[in-house]
């Protein structure tokens, strides 16, 4: 048990490298932003080493900025950051269910888009060091990322921060697409997927939708749909 | 400001935690419901994709490089890439590309 611990934990560490880099690139923007919203650099750096959310840090700082209530910002943080209640909820179901609660509480706090897809994605039960290892990773590039944004600003050369803000998303294409190939329905999925995301984007009819209602508009309606469709049989639901 | 910076960075990280932590400490058992079950299965690809594009294309400084980095990153998972190497992929090719596209 405790060799499955480290080798899991080791796994982790490596996996969680790509993030880092791209949490650095992106956190950096999210500084900037801090920054232009009158918080200091341990006021930011703190921000994000405790809430790992781009688009709900950047709502939050925007809103402290404008003077806003207490309330306004903790509701307006809850809409941002409502997808993790899906992710929470699939990861549930991807845990032993006799995992302790301590690991539970632990693995909640490091539920990011990036974490969670990585760590949904592996063969049959999912073991918590598994994300403790990329959060070990992962949340030191946001929070120094962070730091370097409201430092920084705006000298970075820019073509740096672009190539580094790249490495998120084939993070998350070495996730999505390997299950193409094996299954007709994820295929077919990842291609309205697409579609509706961008005809999302494109649409002014929909400009007044934050990008987080986005994701989770969309990955509600085309999931429910596929498994009204397409129901997966037995096993495979949590061997995902 | 009237109001304390660190406190409202303690009510987001509140409010963020318990999003995060309810569903995986409340749901302690399998949930047998076929629907719920391919809901949740289906999930993680959705919401990956979602995310990616078209994201992508407004990331980099270009949408060309954007698209160029699409194109490599899922033609290099399709044949097999690792996670690590496709990431490190991606990057390189805007980096490169930015050289010559602005």
């Amino acid at each position: 048990m405790l060799t499955d611990r480290k080798k899991w934990f080791l796994k982790g560490l490596k996996d969680g490298i790509p993030i880092m880099l791209g949490y650095f690139a992106v956190s950096i923007a999210l500084g900037i932003s801090a920054r232009n919203a009158g918080m200091t650099a341990p006021q930011a750096t703190i921000a994000s080493a405790l809430i790992m959310a781009s688009a709900g840090q950047y709502i939050g700082f925007t809103l402290i900025a404008a003077g806003a209530s207490y309330l306004e910002v903790v509701v307006m943080e809850a809409i941002a950051n409502a997808r993790y209640l899906l992710m929470s909820t699939a990861l549930s179901q991807k845990v032993d269910p006799a995992l302790p609660l301590r690991h539970r509480l632990l693995m909640g706090l490091w539920i990011t888009d990036e974490i969670f897809g990585v760590s949904v994605s592996v063969e049959g039960r999912l073991n918590p060091f598994y994300n403790y290892g990329m959060a070990a990773v992962a949340t030191p590039g946001w929070a120094l990322g962070t730091l370097v944004g409201v430092v920084l600003g705006n000298a970075l050369p820019a073509r740096v921060v672009s190539a580094l803000s790249v490495g998120l998303f084939g993070m998350f294409m070495s996730i999505f697409v390997p299950p193409m190939r094996k299954n007709r329905v994820i295929a077919m999925l990842v291609a309205v997927s697409f579609a509706a995301s961008y005809a999302m984007n494109a649409l002014s009819l929909f400009d007044g939708i934050s990008s987080g209602m986005k994701i989770i508009i969309l990955t509600v309606a085309i999931s429910l749909g596929a498994a009204l469709l397409f129901p997966v049989k037995g096993e495979g639901a949590h061997g995902a | 400001m009237g109001h304390s910076v660190y406190l409202y960075i303690l009510g987001m990280w509140a409010v963020s935690y318990l999003i995060r932590v309810l569903p995986l400490t409340l749901i302690r058992r399998e949930i047998t419901n076929k629907t719920i079950r391919s809901f949740l299965y289906y999930v993680p690809y959705v919401t990956l994709a979602v995310m990616t594009f078209p994201a992508i294309l407004s990331a980099t400084q270009s949408p060309i490089s954007g698209a160029l980095a699409l194109v490599a990153g899922l033609a290099l998972s399709w044949f097999g890439g690792s996670l690590f190497q496709v990431s490190v992929a991606c990057c390189a090719i805007v980096f490169v590309a930015e050289f010559f596209i602005k």
